[in-house]
């Protein structure tokens, strides 16, 4: 009974992935009764072949994902070798979810307004050089995607560390560094001989989960990346989006090249996998001990805080764009206006609405499911046992499906197979795929402290004939309240950034503010845009702040309840 | 036999795997104390565990547990109304003094006053009256090991099962205590078990010693 609980609720979280495949698979093969292919050919991928730039498409997002992937380990590796232990670590910890609560959108927007010829950066350089206008430079948007890339890197970053952090603690790293030191290594070896291998281990699937997203990203890629050619996963959303419904084989063709993109992607990850053990074997052999490791110190830090410092002067562009008025190249600051807000204020109600209703249900479902879930993984060793318990490994593959497959090729499969089945895009339609990715977020953050909880306080609870229901509810509960909600908040800002689901489920009727701030990009309104990304920003700063704020209000009298 | 008062450990043996951890053939009268001891990894604490009702599935215990004159293996945790120490006192964080005591206090009594001074006289007895409000991460460790006991006592539990609930307290606090714990077994009439692994502890219970796990 409780095997049957866990095994449909890993089906449910599979289900869409596998049917999504199933989706392309087919029209690509030319197969596709509602829009007249009934007969496989192999037509949809010779058309595929013959769109002129699909080669140097798909090598563009091998590329930059690829890229964006191992630049950002080693950032993250970097600033962990360098500084976990010290304060600055500590401080960039609180960071953290800030950083992670911006969604990609928005902190894409944010960065692009950073770093374009007419913003603050050439602004400052304006003065000395000379220049009175931006100058000619393709600086967003660079055709071999290194904006994308770096744009990627400042997103994934934090988000990586926030794995590695909490990876750290098996690895005993005070331990290990003491051990390491006493045998006379410095700092960063011995960090990097003795405790990120297995902190990496731990963290293997995460950074695949980067990797495909990085080599299939739709709305970053939009704003930050090349548009001659763009990657392929912005062309195959393009065909997807035409009204044209043939484009559907050309699309589903595409989508099963950017599979094979993604694979290729992981493979070649593998093989930098082994190029990363090589080079620590050979470290251990040569057992240099780096003790002279003060400069690399103050080095290797750097771009992770860089990364950090990027984001949130970008975020502050949003702020002065958003009020922005008149604002000619070398000025450093615009006339003030609210025009732009007044604008918002007209439009984004219900746009802002949608979000909210999708993020809220989306989450409450998943929220329902993955108790539900943890409870029956829990209560299958027995009633209130201390064994430790972990997520299955074949739920653990289930619930990293959606994560690890590319959003764009299954998500047009699901598209194409809700048209072939003739359903209407409707909310609940959208908060069904908004859930295939709220889930497992939700999932993986609360297993952890679902299962570390003590047993003995459930024990003391039945020995006191509590009813189970009773212990649930007065006991586990109320204990991870704080953890319940985080996992609540980083559920809703998985939603509130979701572009693509919205975008090829709600087909265009159910418009959310994350979409409507990347249209919005494209369309060269600056001011109004950042309005948009602003809002779509605050509302999982909100709820991000109120998981913080809720816990430490309830428990603000018991001493035993701060977090650790 | 079978209508005997008091908690009978008959032929009870508990394995993991082919390996026999422990076996068991005791009674414990009312108001008597039965010291287990036995080295860390013999399953003391596994044997607390299976009368409590908590054995974990992969260990298989054969023979039998009656309190009272009642097989207590079909019954759930929650209906053996066999109350549990440990070593830490383990008193709910988010809940005060106070309300970690409603919650152990036997649902028969009915109406808030009624409760709250039920509450109010079990900290009395053990010298904590006024500690109704106060946050139990605030307590000392003899604080909170007398509210941890007054706890389990007012569910009205049927016996007792102490896992080596004095050995973090210090000397001085331990006897006192200890003779807190067991002057309330004798009082109430009911069996208690208790794993340890400090003979003074065993010398403090006063009754049957049992060894489990290597040679006594």
């Amino acid at each position: 009974m409780r095997s049957i609980l866990i095994a449909g609720i890993a089906a449910l979280l599979a289900a869409p992935v596998l049917i999504g495949l199933a989706g392309v698979v087919l029209p690509a093969v030319g197969y596709f009764p509602a829009l007249g292919g009934d007969a496989l050919s192999l037509q949809p991928f010779r058309d595929l072949l013959a769109v002129p730039g699909i080669i140097p498409s798909a090598l563009l997002s091998l590329a930059t994902g690829l890229a964006a992937t191992l630049l950002s380990v080693l950032v993250v590796v970097g600033f962990c070798a360098a500084s976990w232990g010290t304060a600055s670590f500590a401080a960039m910890r609180r960071l953290l979810a800030p950083l992670l609560a911006i969604p990609h959108a928005a902190a894409a927007l944010g960065l692009a307004l950073l770093i374009a010829p007419s913003g603050p950066l050439f602004r400052l350089a304006a003065l000395p050089l000379g220049l009175d206008r931006p100058p000619d430079l393709l600086v967003v948007g660079d055709p071999l995607g290194l904006s994308l890339t770096a744009g990627l890197v400042a997103k994934e970053a934090p988000f990586l560390l926030l794995v590695a952090l909490a990876a750290l603690p098996q690895a005993k790293p005070a331990r290990r560094l003491r051990l390491a030191r006493a045998l006379g290594y410095g700092r960063v070896v011995a960090f990097l001989l003795t405790v990120w291998p297995t902190v990496y281990r731990q963290i293997r699937l995460p950074v695949l989960a980067v990797l495909a997203f990085a080599s299939s990203v739709v709305d970053v890629a939009l704003i930050l990346g090349p548009s001659t050619p763009p990657t392929l996963a912005v062309r195959l959303v393009g065909w997807m989006n035409d009204p044209d419904l043939s484009l559907r084989f050309l699309a589903s063709a595409a989508a099963l090249l950017q599979l094979g993109v993604t694979l290729a992607a992981v493979l070649l990850w593998l093989g930098v996998e082994r190029v990363g053990t090589r080079l620590l074997r050979a470290a251990i052999h040569g057992g240099r001990r780096g003790t002279a490791d003060r400069v690399v110190r103050q080095v290797l830090p750097l771009p992770f805080r860089l990364g950090a410092l990027a984001l949130g002067l970008g975020t502050a562009m949003l702020l002065v764009w958003s009020f922005a008025g008149y604002w000619p190249f070398p000025s450093l600051l615009p006339s003030l206006s609210m025009h732009n807000w007044m604008r918002a204020a007209a439009s984004a109600g219900p746009p802002l609405r949608t979000t909210l209703l999708v993020a809220a249900m989306a989450t409450f479902v998943a929220l329902v499911l993955v108790v539900a879930l943890l409870k029956a993984i829990r209560a299958r060793g027995g009633p209130m046992v201390e064994t430790k318990t972990h997520l299955p490994p074949a739920l653990l593959a289930a619930v990293y499906l959606p994560l690890i497959v590319p959003q764009v090729a299954f998500l047009s499969g699901l598209q194409i197979a809700i048209i072939a089945l003739g359903w209407t895009p409707g909310l609940p339609l959208l908060v069904a795929a908004h859930l295939v990715f709220v889930a497992p977020y939700l999932l993986l953050s609360l297993a952890d402290p679902w299962f570390a909880l003590d047993p003995r306080y459930e024990r003391i609870g039945a020995s006191l004939g509590r009813s189970r229901p009773a212990l649930f509810l007065r006991l586990r509960l109320p204990l991870l309240l704080a953890p319940l909600l985080t996992a609540c908040a980083i559920g809703f800002a998985v939603s509130v950034g979701q572009y693509l689901p919205t975008l090829l489920i709600g087909a265009g009727r159910l418009p959310t503010i994350t979409t409507e701030a990347v249209a919005l990009a494209a369309g060269g309104n600056r001011g109004l845009t950042a309005a948009y990304a602003l809002l779509q920003t605050a509302l999982p700063c909100l709820v991000f702040a109120l998981a913080l704020a809720l816990p430490a209000l309830r428990h603000r009298r018991r001493r035993g309840m701060k977090p650790a | 036999m079978t209508d005997a008062a008091g908690l009978a450990l008959d032929q009870l043996s508990i394995a993991l795997g082919d390996r026999t951890l422990l076996v068991v053939d005791h009674p414990v009268g009312p108001g008597e104390v039965l010291t287990v001891m036995g080295p860390s990894g013999s399953g003391k604490s596994t044997l607390l565990a299976h009368v409590g009702g908590f054995l974990d599935p992969a260990f298989r215990a054969r023979g039998t547990v009656r309190l009272d004159g009642q097989d207590l293996a079909p019954l759930p945790p929650e209906r053996r109304r066999v109350g549990l120490l440990f070593q830490d006192a383990l008193l709910f964080p988010h809940l005060s003094v106070g309300e970690n005591l409603l919650f152990g206090l036997h649902p028969k009594l009915k109406g808030r006053a009624a409760r709250r001074a039920a509450v109010e006289a079990a900290l009395a007895e053990v010298e904590l009256a006024g500690f109704f409000d106060r946050d139990p991460a605030t307590l000392s460790g003899g604080q909170q090991a007398r509210v941890a006991l007054q706890r389990s006592l007012l569910a009205e539990p049927r016996a007792l099962l102490l896992d080596e609930p004095f050995s973090r307290l210090d000397a001085a606090l331990k006897s006192s205590v200890r003779a807190l714990v067991f002057d309330a077994v004798r009082r109430r009439a009911i069996p208690a078990i208790l794993v340890t692994h400090d003979p003074a502890d065993a010398e403090a219970a006063g009754g049957p010693v049992v060894t489990i796990g290597g040679t006594p």
